[in-house]
């Protein structure tokens, strides 16, 4: 069962979750825009956090053959790491998209919170 | 290796190469023209590639710079990916033709180009979501998928476009999230990404026993998350108003395209990764069947109850993919069938209503309102024959594209004698609130609310692009309400071909 000791080995994974719920909630839930990326960027991290960890072999050394050792339980797992890469990019263009969108949404109704924007938005309804 | 089987790669990279062009390109129309020509050239290759599978009566696989399985990636064609692919291609050029006029005027000139480029991006991951063979490829192209989606949205610049751009890309950030958090959690269970490796690590799993709850967060995970990205109930609030605050061309490329590239990789997912049975132990099939049957009720109810025209079709379109999941839901084969029936059907039939309705408001001079389009059909025959096609075929009249989906979604329903009872009522009621809205707005499009008043509108030259889609759409509604038998022998053929 969940015992202290599994907490501790687990360290990573459980770090990992409790921050992907906190950057779910504040994504969703947050009316403030800028909050809200944050959150998108914070559960992204998450993600990362715990597919690095999940790489990472104790005592593994980067996988990049040097001395001619080609033992692969010498190094760490490196497919994680790439996952890493890509998503790291997908999460900055996600986020220079919305940083994008909130900047013109700032000009045209100077404010950040979202539920102030779709009331504003009500009023002049244009569908 | 045949020829024929760099299709899907090619078809990838000649969208993405019309995007990038697209910035070179100032001209809007010219760049209207390279996009079509590019959805064109890459129709035309893939119906090369569905003969060419049907014929050889298997599918195959490609790898990515020759690199074999664990390493490479893959991309994977069958005949029902080759027609998704084909149907997407002709939409993109019927959505956009018909929604050509409306676009020139929405959209800045100098934007222009922008737009096109996201509606190659769009095609470009709509194709990667429906080839791919890798899990976390289909990740990336999710995210690209939202990302030009919402340039679709956000390209008409009033404040309501970019409140609807907004909403959408937070609800599609929750939902690529929990889809990425599912395909990690898949990995760290298996150790596999592409699909074939991951089958075989799932099956294991399940037998032995093993990781359940680690299995059934997983499966949630990505069943929720793309459930989010396809808009089922009662993840659809977003859509409505991305669907009508886009262009004209925007709406109807959005709502054949976008939600239905997900439902596919889902479907794919189910048949090449979890397989059918380990998703009902799981109780996930089960859940999306009453999400499915929940959405096709309350989805119909807002939508009767919306005054504006292209919100009422958005939410529309919400209770049509609410069907979708339903046939998936049922967790046989027929019901899958049923599902990519479904898929095709509201795929060729909902740009007709967008592009319609665009030109009807046209007519109304710029008013969405219901109310406001009272006898505009007069002055636009074609517009209101389309609409009214488009509405009847939604409504389930027979020999329309609708009326074959629904009829074999009841077929499959009887398949299964616990939910059978279940999905027939609503498929009845769901088809009733149908009519209830479509009806009154067909009938209202063709009388005016005072006599007199319905001259053609003299200056609206002849649309050669909008008479030209509204004619292959009707034509390709009536071809799916004929051509059943066909066209569920090539759907079962790559269902099991998956």
């Amino acid at each position: 069962m969940l015992d202290l000791q599994t907490l501790i080995d687990m360290r990573y994974q459980v770090v990992a979750v409790i921050l992907f719920c906190i950057g779910f909630a504040t994504l969703f839930l947050h009316p403030n825009l800028i909050k809200k990326v944050i959150g998108l960027n914070l559960m992204d991290s998450a993600v990362f956090l715990m597919l690095a960890a999940v790489g990472y072999i104790d005592g593994g050394k980067a996988p990049i053959i040097v001395d001619g050792i080609t033992d692969a339980s010498y190094y760490i797992n490196p497919v994680p790491g790439g996952l890493v890469l890509t998503g790291i990019v997908v999460a900055v263009s996600t986020t220079a998209l919305f940083l994008a969108l909130i900047q013109r949404l700032y000009y045209m109704y100077h404010t950040l919170n979202l539920d102030e924007i779709l009331l504003l938005a009500k009023r002049s309804e244009h569908y | 290796m045949p020829f024929v089987n760099n299709v899907p790669f090619f078809s990838i990279f000649i969208a993405m190469l019309g995007g990038i062009v697209m910035p070179l390109i100032k001209n809007g129309r010219i760049a209207l023209r390279v996009t079509e020509a590019a959805a064109a050239i890459i129709g035309v290759l893939s119906a090369w590639l569905l003969c060419a599978v049907v014929a050889s009566g298997e599918s195959f696989t490609y790898m990515m710079g020759h690199f074999p399985a664990p390493w490479g990636n893959e991309l994977r064609a069958g005949p029902l990916e080759a027609m998704m692919a084909l149907a997407f291609c002709m939409i993109m050029i019927l959505g956009l033709e018909g929604g050509r006029r409306d676009m020139f005027d929405d959209i800045s000139a100098h934007k222009q180009n922008s737009y096109c480029l996201m509606l190659n991006l769009l095609l470009a991951s709509v194709l990667a979501l429906v080839y791919t063979n890798d899990v976390f490829t289909a990740y990336v192209f999710i995210e690209i998928n939202a990302i030009s989606a919402c340039g679709i949205v956000m390209a008409r610049r009033f404040g309501n476009s970019l409140v609807a751009a907004v909403r959408y890309l937070v609800i599609s950030c929750v939902g690529s999230g929990l889809f990425l958090m599912g395909i990690v959690l898949l990995y760290t269970c298996t150790g596999q990404l592409l699909m074939p490796g991951m089958d075989t690590a799932v099956q294991a799993l399940a037998a032995s026993g093993e990781y359940r709850v680690p299995l059934l967060i997983a499966v949630a995970l990505v069943a929720v998350g793309l459930s989010i990205k396809s808009a089922l109930f009662p993840f659809y609030g977003w859509l409505p108003n991305a669907y009508a605050s886009a262009t004209t061309s925007g709406s109807a490329v959005q709502a054949g395209l976008i939600s239905k590239g997900y439902v596919i990789l889902f479907i794919k997912l189910i048949y090449r990764v979890f397989t059918l049975e380990v998703m009902r132990d799981l109780h996930i099939l089960q859940a999306l069947f009453v999400m499915g049957l929940s959405g096709m009720i309350i989805a119909s109810i807002r939508a009767y109850q919306e005054q504006s025209t292209k919100r009422m079709l958005g939410f529309s379109s919400a209770a049509q993919i609410a069907y979708i999941f339903m046939g998936i839901g049922l967790g046989t084969h027929e019901g899958m069938v049923a599902a990519c029936y479904q898929i095709l059907a509201h795929t060729i039939t909902k740009p007709l209503l967008f592009t319609s309705a665009g030109m009807l408001i046209r007519s109304a001079h710029g008013s969405k309102n219901l109310h406001d389009l009272r006898g505009t059909a007069r002055k636009n025959p074609l517009a209101g024959v389309g609409f009214t096609i488009g509405g009847l075929s939604l409504c389930g009249l027979p020999l329309l594209a609708g009326f074959a989906a629904k009829y074999y979604l009841g077929v499959a329903a009887m398949g299964d004698p616990k939910k059978m009872l279940f999905a027939l009522l609503v498929l009845a009621g769901s088809s009733v609130l149908n009519a209830m809205y479509y009806l009154p707005a067909i009938v209202g499009i063709w009388f005016p609310a005072d006599k007199g008043a319905a001259e053609p509108l003299a200056e609206e030259r002849e649309d050669k692009g909008f008479i030209l889609s509204t004619a292959v759409f009707i034509g390709l509604n009536i071809f799916l309400g004929v051509a059943i038998g066909p066209m569920i022998k090539l759907i079962e053929l790559g269902l099991s071909l998956l």
